[in-house]
């Protein structure tokens, strides 16, 4: 699927700030974060744990109140106070997968009730039949049988319990998806499972998803374009090809030189590049996003990024 | 492994499942079925429970398997009678062996099985109609407790904040009201009986519910299928009493059954302090209360009530504990 | 014959639960010669972790032990070689004599293996006093050498510190300070890089490597993470439901899986050069063990099923002195089936990789 860059973006991130307060200490969770998501597009966001990439998700579908800058979805600013129309469009239009499929299910809902929950929130249906049909339509969707609709949470496995988590972001026909490391937690062959999932629906409805993780390797495998996090900050982004043969920051280079491969021959060879960004000489906050070509954008001083640049060449 | 293979060579041909790309596994058993299975492995409980059934069984048939009303003065002849005063426990059958005076012989055809009161009342009657009152106070302020103390909580702890601190200093201001004093005031402005009671129950025993139902509340709310409903859209109202409320059954049910024999105990105290029942009819507590006035004397009559007091507080913890363990197993990892 | 530490025969485990009887390891194998290191590969389900645990004595209460032995031979104090098999030994010997002191553990969380109470100092020299009987001043000294040896800067200052003022990877670290603070003869590491973010993922396991050279320690790696097996294991054990289905060299599991199980597992994960559209996945879910298990536990789920699957479980097949595996399309008897294409391509480009 090529993605068209030149229509209007679905989603526009702008200057996002997310402070929490503990005390008198305040915690820079995400920093003056801004990116873009276009119709169609999978923008996969990666970062260590504590870089940020679970808070943007959750400050984007206004799990959080974001402290500063503005989010725009379909042209409507979702970060300051909804109106009645704007909640309903980023209640239904914007969808979430969460991390852990033992905690993001009703463990005293039936499958069924629990992919049905947005249809009956919305009362998007005019009969009981119809909420059945759909509901099972999209259990079928995600690959999950019928006889599954009465059955409970804790009778499934990890993976069966992220299709049900899908399934219910799928039923409401969602623009974007936010998918918040959701498959982390599951095993490496369930994990294939729910990526090959996630590809297929996006072909068949043209969603756009925001794949946060940590695992690079599924990242690449998925993403159209590239975002990397670290303490908060949005280091560098571009195209999938750019951030993966030509990576600029110091960050970066460190976080793909840990990438583990499933070949023993390289693997043993192979050994990470170190970062400390406590050692490293930078400041985050000092510098801004520079432009270095194509979609490619990297964070840092003008010195910084000209440096960066001269090695690379 | 020597056995002796079954495979012939027409089985070397593949035979992949027909329905590959659907997944139709699941485990087969239920929640409560669990919860049922390790209750009933539960010796304790099991036995509460059966203490309980046949209280309950005796407090609502009881009455009726004697002849005497739970307020009559037994009786015999008309005019000046020969009262059925402080009787001793009796079978016909059986009371030969124990019978000491005439005036006991007058009733020597009668079954007393508990005895009578110092007023010549049933005592087997009286007792059974003391538990059933006993029992309806205990469950109607569990109910109503419920109600506002898991309302309370709930709510409380979902919003938080500022109106999470303002909820939760009335509760400890309530808290620390003593309970007599409670009555105390109470009893000035309504008459004794049942009711004040209930009333006094009530002011104070949902404090417990709240704690818990709040506590629940605080581990649920930030649950990722909680903020999955936020994300569709789903309203607070939505969000506490039909996400929430029903995960927070285990703890509320266990808190019920402990909280159960504290109103019995309570009414029975009540009762005992004289701002309870009021006469003729009888409570646990009530006649608890008369039989220590007697207790040196006839000291069968505070048996009976003390009795089954004591096995209804046993029970109800018993099958309390039998209840947090059977709907909350230690997780055996596999 | 060559020096084996670790030798499970024909573990055979069922646990009793409130559901009925599941029968989690059924005829599990596994060799481990001194110095080595073994992967123990599987999704979660598949008993990996119950077979590490009986092999500790730390069984959970509602499991029966059918049948099977797990010969342990490790070195005495004084350097004469013992041997004993741990089942039938008293769960209260194997945590005296084996535990903490012949057989190590490391855990995938660091945090819920650190007791939050106590400074990290306390927890290293609690086992050493106990286990080694030295001094508490010794028990120091070896203690602060030990943080030194894992990596951990400044070990005087850490000493006294408590695990939440460390972080995820030093966490760790200090885990592995414990484990192999008695002299282990084995060490096993239950998915020890899982919780930790990818940068330190490596050098946690470059640790445990050096380590592992160092002492002459054998470790058994238990993960659902190939690339942890790739850098690590000398040999492979996948295991499925219950039982091992292939076992290599890991040149062999990788370069030339034989078990279509082991393709999926292979082809799901995407190195960097995968650019196909779909990855090859195995369909499905594992079983329920609640069940027994006729024929092919994986034949519901495998795309090259044969009508022998249904049938009967296929023994192991030799593929090299080395390489075995339990499908029966090993059998002569049956059609000639390659792995998918895309898995063929993959290990060939794998294989240019200079090494």
């Amino acid at each position: 699927m090529a993605v068209d860059y030149n229509a209007e973006p679905l989603l526009r991130v702008e200057k996002l700030k997310q402070y929490f307060k503990n005390g008198s200490y305040v915690v820079k969770a995400v920093d003056d974060v801004s990116f873009e998501i276009y119709p169609g597009e999978t923008y996969g966001l990666v970062g260590e744990s504590g870089s940020g990439k679970t808070t943007i998700g959750r400050g984007i579908i206004r799990l959080y109140d974001p402290t500063g800058g503005r989010v725009l979805f379909r042209d409507m600013d979702i970060s300051g106070k909804l109106d009645r129309y704007t909640n309903w469009e980023l209640r239904t239009k914007m969808q979430m997968i969460f991390q852990d499929p033992m905690a993001s299910l009703n463990p005293r809902k039936k499958i069924g009730d629990i992919i049905g929950e947005g249809l009956d929130i919305h009362h998007s249906y005019s009969s009981q039949e119809e909420r059945r049909e759909k509901i099972n339509a999209i259990l079928a969707k995600v690959g999950l049988a019928k006889e599954h609709y009465d059955r409970y949470p804790y009778q499934f496995s990890g993976g069966q319990r992220q299709r049900v988590g899908i399934a219910r972001a799928l039923i409401m026909n969602p623009d974007l998806i936010i998918a918040d490391e959701c498959i982390s937690a599951l095993d490496v062959s369930i994990q294939a499972q729910v990526v090959n999932l996630m590809k297929d629906i996006q072909e068949e409805t043209g969603c756009a998803y925001l794949f946060i993780a940590h695992d690079l390797s599924m990242v690449k495998y998925i993403s159209d374009r590239i975002g990397v996090l670290h303490l908060g900050r949005l280091l560098e982004t571009g195209t999938t090809e750019e951030i993966f043969s030509n990576p600029l920051h110091p960050y970066t280079i460190s976080l793909l030189s840990a990438i583990p491969s499933p070949n023993p021959r390289a693997e043993r060879s192979r050994s990470a590049v170190s970062y400390d960004y406590a050692t490293s000489g930078l400041d985050y906050n000092r510098g801004e996003l520079h432009h270095v070509g194509g979609k490619h954008y990297v964070y840092g001083t003008d010195e910084e990024v000209a440096g960066w640049l001269a090695k690379e060449n | 492994m020597p056995e002796i293979s079954t495979v012939t060579n027409e089985d070397f041909v593949l035979d992949v499942s027909k329905d590959l790309t659907t997944d139709k596994n699941f485990a087969s058993q239920g929640f409560w079925k669990g919860v049922l299975t390790r209750f009933r492995k539960n010796k304790r409980a099991m036995t509460g429970l059966v203490i309980i059934l046949v209280i309950f069984v005796l407090a609502v048939f009881g009455p009726m398997l004697s002849n005497y009303g739970y307020k009559e003065i037994i009786s015999i002849g008309s005019g000046q009678d020969v009262v059925a005063k402080s009787l001793s426990p009796r079978i016909p059958a059986l009371h030969n062996l124990f019978s000491s005076s005439a005036y006991q012989d007058a009733f020597a055809d009668r079954v007393f099985l508990f005895g009578t009161d110092s007023l010549g009342r049933d005592l087997w009657t009286r007792v059974w109609y003391g538990a059933r009152i006993s029992l309806l106070i205990a469950f109607v302020t569990i109910l109503i407790d419920m109600l506002i103390g898991m309302s309370y909580g709930l709510i409380s702890g979902y919003f938080g904040q500022a109106l999470d601190g303002v909820m939760q200093r009335f509760v400890e201001i309530s808290n620390s009201i003593p309970r007599l004093v409670i009555v105390g005031v109470l009893a000035t402005f309504m008459p004794k009986g049942v009711w004040l009671v209930i009333v006094a129950l009530l002011l104070t025993e949902w404090i417990g519910m709240s704690k818990i139902a709040r506590a629940e509340m605080l581990k649920i709310k930030g649950q990722e299928y909680i903020m999955a409903s936020k994300t569709l859209g789903a309203k607070n109202f939505r969000i506490i009493f039909s996400d929430v409320l029903p995960n927070t059954i285990g703890p509320v049910i266990t808190q019920v059954m402990f909280s159960i024999p504290t109103a019995i105990f309570t009414e029975a105290f009540l009762s005992f302090v004289g701002v309870g029942i009021v006469l003729p009819q009888c409570s646990i507590g009530s006649l608890i209360e008369d039989g220590f006035n007697n207790i040196t004397t006839l000291p069968y009559q505070i048996l009976p009530p003390i009795i089954v007091l004591a096995l209804l507080m046993l029970a109800f913890n018993f099958v309390g504990d039998g209840l947090r363990e059977a709907l909350a197993p230690r997780i055996e990892d596999m | 014959m060559a020096d084996k530490i670790l030798d499970i025969r024909n573990l055979d485990i069922t646990f009793k639960t409130t559901a009925g009887n599941v029968h989690a390891i059924r005829g599990v194998n596994v060799d481990l010669e001194r110095g080595e290191t073994v992967a123990i590969v599987g999704e979660s389900g598949s008993g990996k972790s119950v077979v590490m645990k009986t092999a500790m004595g730390i069984l959970a209460g509602n499991a029966t032990i059918n049948s099977g032995e797990i010969i342990f031979r490790y070195k005495e104090d004084d350097g004469s070689l013992q041997e004993v098999d741990i089942l039938k030994k008293e769960k209260k010997w194997v945590r005296q004599n084996i535990n903490g002191r012949k057989i190590a553990m490391i855990f995938q969380d660091p945090m819920t293996s650190l007791d939050p109470t106590m400074t990290i100092g306390n927890q290293l020299i609690e086992g050493m006093i106990m286990h080694l009987g030295i001094s508490k001043e010794d028990a120091r000294k070896r203690a602060i050498e030990l943080l030194e040896e894992v990596g951990i800067t400044d070990p005087e200052k850490r000493y006294k510190q408590y695990p939440h003022q460390l972080s995820g990877g030093m966490r760790q670290r200090v885990v592995i300070a414990i484990a192999i603070s008695c002299y282990p003869d084995l060490l096993i590491c239950d998915e020890p890089t899982t919780a930790l973010d990818v940068t330190i993922q490596a050098k946690i396991l470059d640790l445990i490597k050096t380590i592992q050279k160092e002492h002459g320690i054998s470790v058994i790696y238990i993960t659902h993470d190939l690339g942890v097996v790739a850098k690590v294991a000398d040999y492979v054990n996948v295991m499925y439901a219950g039982r091992i289905v292939e076992v290599g060299n890991v040149e062999e599991i990788f370069y030339d899986p034989k078990h279509p199980y082991t393709w999926g597992l292979l082809s799901a994960m995407p190195d960097l050069d995968t650019d196909d559209d779909r990855l090859y996945t195995i369909p499905g879910s594992p079983p329920n063990l609640l069940h027994e298990v006729v024929g092919d536990a994986f034949a519901p789920r495998n795309q090259y099923a044969l009508k022998a699957d249904w049938k009967e479980q296929p023994p192991m097949f030799k593929v090299t002195d080395t390489h075995f595996a339990a499908t029966w399309l090993l059998d002569e008897r049956a059609p000639k089936i390659e792995m998918p294409q895309e898995l063929k391509k993959r290990i060939e480009r794998m294989k240019q990789t200079k090494g």
